[in-house]
């Protein structure tokens, strides 16, 4: 039933009108929902022409989010990898520091973008859904600065496991709603804001947080985290005078890979890796959240992409140690990536991004969140079987505060 | 072979009243009980049958039809076990029309050509998907017609003239009217409402045009299908069987009649109501 894949002569160019990147994406939604995303569909095309509004956007992003993002050369880390590399070998490594943004990751990039459209469409009220927290914190902020209402789904399990940043939505001002249906994580907590939405068309912006959902969400926030890869892109040019060669991202449902990837997709001596959660190992039924290398193709909130799911087509439940990459999708524009072999997706497991996680606070000083933490486990496995003059990119895209308690509680430690 | 639904609408229009079409989901609590329910729906008053097929995502469902879905599925319901009960029930009642509702990721996953054929073998008469608008029905759309299966196509209060024919020529056997922007089982449009948005329809289709959502007493199913051709019944009745079942969520020796008595007493509204 698959559409037959054609190599196309850029990977840049969709999605189609249809939003279809190959056979995947599209507007899979109730009638009920169907004007409404019509409509946000044409107030982006208006918006992203305007450059009024691009300069609003990068106004804030410049002063009110601090970017652009360093890039860092991380050279402890790069010089701990070359003592086990073979003479010669041990690529450069850089991160890319999103989680220096104001709220600690690089889910502030879009959300500042989709309020400045819900604004322009006239809208009332924000919602939205959060697994880790980053994204809820990021919509209550902007919410805050812009005095728009804002509700924020999560699911009940998250809201137990994410305490500090229930709170920090709370002190926003916003309204955090747990979720009880299914397991009560991310993808019920997606259900919920996407019932919530198709009750309150008429006043209502769902400020969605990664590059999944229905057209044009996937390719909207792209845009919007694309100004990752985009700073990426000169910064390197300043510092090494060339391209990066490798690119590294962690993927939930794959918003800061896209950032990252999406401006070298044409350059074909750019690798790129997007590295999913492994959880208890991918072998495992439910024990991960690797939709790409660990699910196969359906539908599931508005797109057609890689789920995890049974033989009968019943969603299944993802699990990783970060409660930010335990979702059974991925963004449509992966999954067509992944088909034509463009990025190579991979995984690293909890023990895995655990160890990549406190590595990188002694030798960098630096606390990731376990999501990037991902990204870092397999950079640790390339950086030491690459020449040493390579050039890696990883994208550093949240800090980990809010990880403290959980990586405690897995250390054995009392906080 | 004309469809068992136009058949069904042409008699209601003889007898000059609406359809009631109560809703049951499969295997809800278990597979022997939802299959009584069937069985003895047509009896109570049933004039087409509308069975929700579980999915554990069910983006346009309330608390009380996403609980039935997790109870079916935890009694083990599958597509294949769903169409299983509507080819026995065809064994004792060939001209009730069965519709499935349900979404579109179970069928994509059983097959959306096998599906259809399946479906239509086992005497289903049409679909209903809830996330498959008219822009994306191609996966399935041309599958089901090749079977003969109707694909019966939501119509929202939000659907505005400009997508209205979209939707409507995309249509077969009926149209639904979903009555609030909403999702099942939580409010109930007002009369007027209603009044207002059938003609709208109605002016661009000669498809028989059926009220669901938020529908639950017999008044209101009654008005429903005075003012369209039928009243879709879910949660009300899916609510009743909830009452009735034991703290560990199995049927008691109550539950079928509590929901046969119920879609009775909605049926003589419905009948009374021209
Ligand atoms: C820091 C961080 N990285 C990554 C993710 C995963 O999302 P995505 O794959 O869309 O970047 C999250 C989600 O909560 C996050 O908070």
């Amino acid at each position: 039933m698959n559409k037959p894949l054609t190599r196309p002569n850029t990977y840049r160019s969709g999605p189609d009108a249809q939003g279809k990147f190959g056979g995947f994406g599209g507007r899979y939604v109730a009638e009920t929902l169907m004007p409404l995303i019509l409509e946000v569909e044409r107030a982006y095309a208006e918006a992203k022409r305007d450059p009024a509004f691009h300069a609003e956007w990068r106004r804030l992003l410049t002063h009110y989010v601090g970017r652009p993002s360093p890039l860092w050369f991380a050279e402890r880390v790069t010089e701990h990898l070359r003592a086990k590399a073979a003479p010669g070998h041990g690529a450069r490594v850089y991160f890319k520091r999103d989680e220096l943004n104001h709220t600690g990751a690089h889910k502030i990039n879009a959300v500042l973008g989709q309020i400045l459209l819900a604004k322009r469409m006239g809208k009332k009220r924000i919602i939205a859904e959060t697994g880790a927290g980053q994204h809820g914190v990021a919509t209550a902020t902007a919410c805050a600065l812009f005095d728009l209402p804002c509700t924020v789904f999560m699911g009940a399990t998250d809201v137990a496991r994410q305490q500090p940043n229930v709170f920090r939505m709370k002190l926003l001002g916003a309204e955090v709603v747990a979720v009880e249906s299914g397991a009560a994580t991310l993808k019920d907590a997606m259900n919920e804001a996407l019932r919530h939405w198709v009750a309150h068309v008429e006043d209502t912006y769902y400020c969605i947080g990664t590059v999944a959902g229905p057209h044009p969400y996937p390719a909207m926030v792209r845009d919007f985290q694309s100004v990752i890869g985009e700073e990426v892109r000169a910064q390197m040019q300043a510092a090494e005078g060339r391209l990066p060669d490798v690119l590294v991202a962690a993927i939930g449902g794959g918003s800061n890979a896209m950032g990252l990837f999406h401006p070298f997709l044409d350059e074909p001596s750019v690798r790129m890796f997007g590295v999913e959660a492994g959880g208890h190992g991918i072998e495992t039924v439910t024990g991960h959240a690797a939709s790409l290398t660990g699910g196969r193709p359906g539908v599931l909130h508005g797109n057609r992409t890689y789920l995890l799911q049974d033989e009968n087509g019943q969603i299944l439940e993802g699990h990783s140690i970060s409660a930010g990459l335990d979702y059974p999708g991925v963004g449509p524009e992966h999954a067509w990536l992944h088909e034509l072999g463009r990025v190579e997706y991979v995984n690293a497991t909890d023990a895995e991004a655990l160890a990549a996680f406190q590595l990188c606070a002694r030798l960098e000083g630096i606390i990731p969140a376990l999501e990037p933490a991902h990204a870092l486990a397999h950079v640790l496995k390339i950086a030491p079987t690459l020449p040493a003059e390579t050039l890696i990119v990883m994208n550093l895209c949240g800090r980990g505060d809010k990880d403290i308690f959980t990586v405690a509680r897995l250390l054995g430690e009392a906080v | 072979m004309a469809s068992r639904i136009a058949a069904r609408f042409a008699a209601l229009r003889a007898e000059g009243r609406g359809a009631l079409i109560p809703f049951l989901e499969a295997y809800d609590p278990d597979r022997a009980t939802s299959m009584e329910i069937l069985r003895g729906m047509p009896a109570a008053g049933a004039d087409l049958i509308e069975i929700g097929m579980p999915f554990t995502d069910p983006m346009a469902d309330g608390p009380i039809i996403q609980a039935a879905g997790q109870r079916g599925l935890k009694a083990g319901a599958t597509l294949g076990g769903t169409l299983a009960m509507v080819r026995e029930f065809r064994g004792q009642d060939d001209a009730t029309p069965v519709i499935l509702m349900g979404y579109l990721n179970p069928i994509l996953s059983y097959g959306a050509e096998r599906f259809a054929a399946d479906a239509a073998a086992a005497g289903v008469d049409g679909l209903i998907v809830v996330d498959m608008p008219p822009e994306e029905a191609e996966v399935l759309a041309p599958h089901a017609r090749a079977a003969g299966l109707d694909i019966i196509r939501l119509i929202a209060p939000t659907t505005d003239a400009a997508r209205l024919p979209l939707v409507l020529n995309a249509s077969s056997g009926f149209v639904y009217y979903v009555a609030i922007t909403g999702i099942t089982g939580t409010r109930s449009a007002a009369p007027e409402e209603l009044e207002a948005a059938i003609p709208r329809i109605r002016a661009h289709t000669d498809l028989p045009i059926c009220i669901g959502f938020g529908v639950r007493t017999p008044a209101q199913a009654a008005h429903a299908a005075r003012v369209s051709d039928g009243a879709v019944v879910a949660s009300a009745l899916i609510d009743t069987l909830a009452k009735s079942l034991d703290a560990e969520g199995r049927a008691t020796p109550d539950s079928v009649r509590r929901v046969l008595a119920q879609v009775a007493e909605l049926a003589e509204a419905v009948r009374g109501a021209r």
